[in-house]
């Protein structure tokens, strides 16, 4: 007889404490969506995702409570992503420094 | 043949025989799904770069477009995805328990869940149909002046909330396959993983979603 994996059992009241958890980020996004904030708008509401990936990412992926390996491919899935945004934008946001006619 | 029986006998879905432990096993599943997904992160990277430059070069036609968007019905249907996330989740939960019963009725209401989404997904695109927000085939736009840049925003809605569609297409079908297995009882406390891989992806489809809402339905409300 093979031994069990030995899966760590959350319990259930952790799921609905992150499930409610979202559910009340959705009506603040929805709702401060309204108020303007200026420039600050767009901050809250990624504020707000990025706390909702990680509720969905710890908990429903159980990152939390995984290997050291598991989580250094998804740390890596999130750095290669921040660099084709630094790329990106080092580029587009630079672009206006050129002095010449038509470049932008 | 006797050996070779034994080997069988030994050698099941839960521990195969390349590997030394079932957590080694589980563990290079897991290790492989990630990767896969953060070929998917990377995937979905390149819209949401293009989305950002967009946005930052043409603001007040993204902020425009703001008033043809449904924020209550786009609301809803993050909570009807979430919710499907949710019982995901316990679906894998009583996998990893064994439980049968359990595993078949959260994968239904998963599967449910992910339709009703789809749905109304489906009723949206419709209602842009009509609008005439359909950049390529059917567009018009009331203020001239944000024409083409709103309708590269449109361009980018329904790249990006299409691709999205797809995946969830494709992640039902997967559960689909999950439910015939779980019904079949092939998952037990031993042997669950597939339930554990597919849930990785349709949480990560819902993390998506979860960055789409803001970006294409909460840009121009208090303007």
């Amino acid at each position: 007889m093979n031994p069990e994996p030995h899966h760590h059992i959350t319990p259930v009241r952790t799921y609905v404490l992150v499930w409610i958890a979202l559910i009340i980020l959705t009506f603040v996004t929805t709702w401060v969506a309204e108020i303007d904030l200026g420039e600050w708008n767009i901050v809250v509401a990624m504020t707000i995702a990025v706390v909702k990936m990680s509720l969905v990412a710890a908990f429903f992926m159980h990152i939390k409570g995984a290997s050291a390996l598991t989580k250094l491919v998804c740390g890596a899935g999130l750095f290669w992503m921040a660099i084709l945004f630094a790329l990106t934008f080092g580029d587009y946001r630079s672009r206006a420094w050129l002095p010449l006619e038509g470049w932008w | 043949m006797a050996v070779d029986t034994n080997l069988e006998e030994i050698h099941g879905p839960e521990l195969r025989h390349h590997f030394e432990t079932p957590d080694q096993q589980v563990e290079t599943s897991t290790i492989g799904m990630w990767t896969f997904l953060v070929t998917e992160i990377m995937f979905f990277s390149g819209m949401f770069a293009a989305y950002a430059i967009f946005r930052s070069l043409y603001h007040d036609a993204f902020a425009s477009t703001s008033k043809y968007m449904d924020v209550v019905v786009g609301a809803i249907n993050t909570a009807v995805l979430i919710c499907s996330s949710f019982t995901m989740v316990m679906a894998v939960r009583a996998a990893r328990l064994g439980m049968r019963n359990m595993i078949v009725l959260f994968l239904i209401l998963t599967m449910l869940l992910g339709l009703v989404f789809l749905g109304v997904k489906a009723y949206e695109y419709h209602h842009k149909w009509v609008e005439h927000l359909v950049p390529g085939f059917n567009f018009h736009y009331e203020e001239a002046k944000y024409e083409r840049h709103a309708a590269i925003f449109f361009f980018l809605y329904f790249m990006m909330t299409g691709m999205h569609a797809m995946h969830m297409v494709v992640g039902e079908g997967l559960l689909a396959t999950l439910l015939v297995m779980a019904w079949r009882g092939r998952f037990t406390a031993k042997w669950n993983t597939p339930v554990d891989m597919i849930g990785l992806y349709w949480h990560f489809v819902d993390i998506i979603w979860i960055f789409l809402f803001p970006l294409l339905y909460l840009i121009g409300q208090r303007a």
